[in-house]
């Protein structure tokens, strides 16, 4: 896993005081935090908590009413002028969007392309890959995820897992530096919950990639993860090892949200 | 005015009806793409988030919507000044064209509403750029289940084209009515005319019909 002279360098990504309201509703309330490079963060906490919220803010799919995200030395929202964070252009923002990639709950597939086409359409128009290039790539990343014949299938032929592996795929084919997936599982039949899990492990072990994932599965978040985080009310409540926050919280609040959520033939 | 049926009569105005046939057909024809192409970038101007685009032209819409194609019509055809490329059948186009993009647009709409918010938002994590996603992943995505609507309005445009002999473009129903003040018989070339609809209405619905099942095929 991680060593520590990965503190030494500056985070990936760097969320400062981050606040977000739907009408009355706050959100995230100032909320900060660290990613260093490589990093396997699960956010946990209850349902409504704010973790789809944070992921959708650091894709650029919502916009935060206060607050800074860096990712990689860059502001997604602002831009420096005369040494001063001004609003960020359309330009700007998109190209900093392009260090982010996310695999949706619901995957998203482009319903109207071959799963080829999928995973290769944006590197062609976004990264300018030629048609022969993006194919190409997308192959081999349809190999790597195991589907290397599903290449000419409709997305509606596939599983709930293939689907996500696709969706993984095509969120790798552009590269991004951090990778988001929000609540992996719950959309795949409880029998393909296992594997897909046992998959994104081995991803996440293969490739070294910083991946920030939501779920609501606390095994899977001990076993992925290598920092994992509980919401509470907007704000991070605490942020440790997986054995540390499984084991030994030392808040209050994240002992009782374990407590609720972990039965006890889980323990 | 005699009811009798001449069939010599009727051969005698046949070839002229299906010259006002093509007429009626090129009519159709043009005014359908320009209300497809109009409808499109209504939809497009009333999504815009500037108020001084999306509300003028949210009041043209309504106002061509609330008055009769035939005023329209005349409207155009007897109050903007000759330029010389304006003929009857133009103007005819464009007033159909305009009419319907007021209908088409609300389909447009519609289809567009239809697409998930996930591919609006896979296309931003993908990073494709407004047009990109627009033409990539919207509107393939919006106008397959629209072919339908489309059709029908296809056809409501086909039948509404006899309003044009008021404004004397040269198709079916007009040479009709000319044919028959000649002749003294208007029975031969009124029923052959609406036969004519008939057929290619029937035509047209079918092809529709058609289309509305490949489309479904496809998408299963
Ligand atoms: N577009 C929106 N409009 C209004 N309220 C919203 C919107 N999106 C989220 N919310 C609200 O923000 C809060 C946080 O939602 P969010 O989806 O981030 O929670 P979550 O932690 O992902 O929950 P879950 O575990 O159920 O997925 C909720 O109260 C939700 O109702
Ligand atoms: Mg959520």
């Amino acid at each position: 896993m991680n060593t520590n002279d990965s503190a030494t360098q500056q985070p990936l990504v760097q969320i400062r005081n981050l606040q977000k309201r739907f009408g009355d509703v706050v959100v995230l309330d100032g909320l900060n935090l660290d990613i260093e490079i490589g990093n396997h963060v699960a956010i946990i906490g209850r349902s409504g908590s704010g973790k789809s919220t944070l992921l959708r803010l650091l894709m650029t799919l919502e916009k935060p009413e206060a607050g800074t995200i860096c990712i990689d030395g860059e502001y997604l929202w602002h831009q420096q002028q005369n040494g001063q964070l001004v609003p960020a252009s359309l330009a700007h923002t998109r190209r900093v969007r392009g260090k982010v990639g996310m695999v949706f709950q619901h995957f998203n597939l482009f319903p109207h392309m071959r799963v080829l086409r999928n995973v290769a359409e944006a590197p062609r128009l976004v990264l300018g890959l030629s048609r022969r290039e993006a194919e190409a790539r997308a192959r081999e990343l349809l190999d790597r995820v195991g589907l290397s014949d599903k290449a000419d299938a409709w997305p509606q032929e596939l599983s709930g897992g293939q689907k996500q592996r696709v969706a993984i795929a095509r969120a790798m084919a552009m590269q991004p530096q951090i990778m988001l997936f929000d609540e992996v599982t719950s959309a795949l039949d409880p029998e393909l919950v296992g594997e897909a899990l046992q998959f994104l492990r081995e991803l996440a072990d293969e490739v070294s990639m910083t991946m920030l994932l939501v779920t609501h599965q606390m095994h899977f978040a001990e076993q992925i993860a290598d920092r994992v985080i509980f919401i509470d009310s907007g704000k991070i409540v605490e942020d440790d090892e997986p054995a540390v926050i499984f084991h030994h919280p030392r808040q209050q609040g994240t002992r009782e949200f374990l407590n609720a959520v972990l039965s006890p033939a889980d323990d | 005015m005699q009811l009798q049926w001449d069939w010599s009569i009727a051969m005698e105005v046949l070839p002229h009806l299906i010259r006002g046939l093509w007429v009626t057909l090129l009519a159709t024809a043009g005014g359908m793409t320009l209300a497809l192409a109009l409808g499109l970038m209504v939809t497009m101007a009333r999504r815009a988030r500037f108020r001084l685009v999306s509300w003028p032209v949210g009041a043209a819409i309504e106002f061509v919507r609330c008055t009769p194609l035939l005023i329209q019509l005349f409207f155009v055809y007897y109050l903007i000044p000759d330029f010389g490329w304006n003929t009857p059948l133009v103007t005819g186009i464009l007033v159909l064209g305009i009419h319907y993009s007021a209908y088409t647009s609300e389909v447009y709409r519609a289809g567009i509403d239809n697409v998930p918010r996930g591919q609006w938002e896979a296309a931003r994590a993908l990073n494709l750029n407004r047009q990109q996603t627009w033409t990539r992943v919207i509107i393939p995505q919006a106008v397959p289940p629209i072919v339908p609507a489309m059709g029908n309005y296809l056809v409501a445009m086909f039948k509404d084209t006899p309003l044009l002999y008021a404004i004397t473009v040269q198709e079916m129903l007009t040479r009709a009515t000319n044919f028959s003040s000649r002749v003294f018989s208007t029975v031969e070339a009124y029923t052959l005319a609406g036969v004519l609809f008939l057929i290619l209405s029937l035509l047209a619905a079918g092809l529709i019909h058609r289309a509305e099942r490949q489309l479904v095929v496809r998408e299963t």
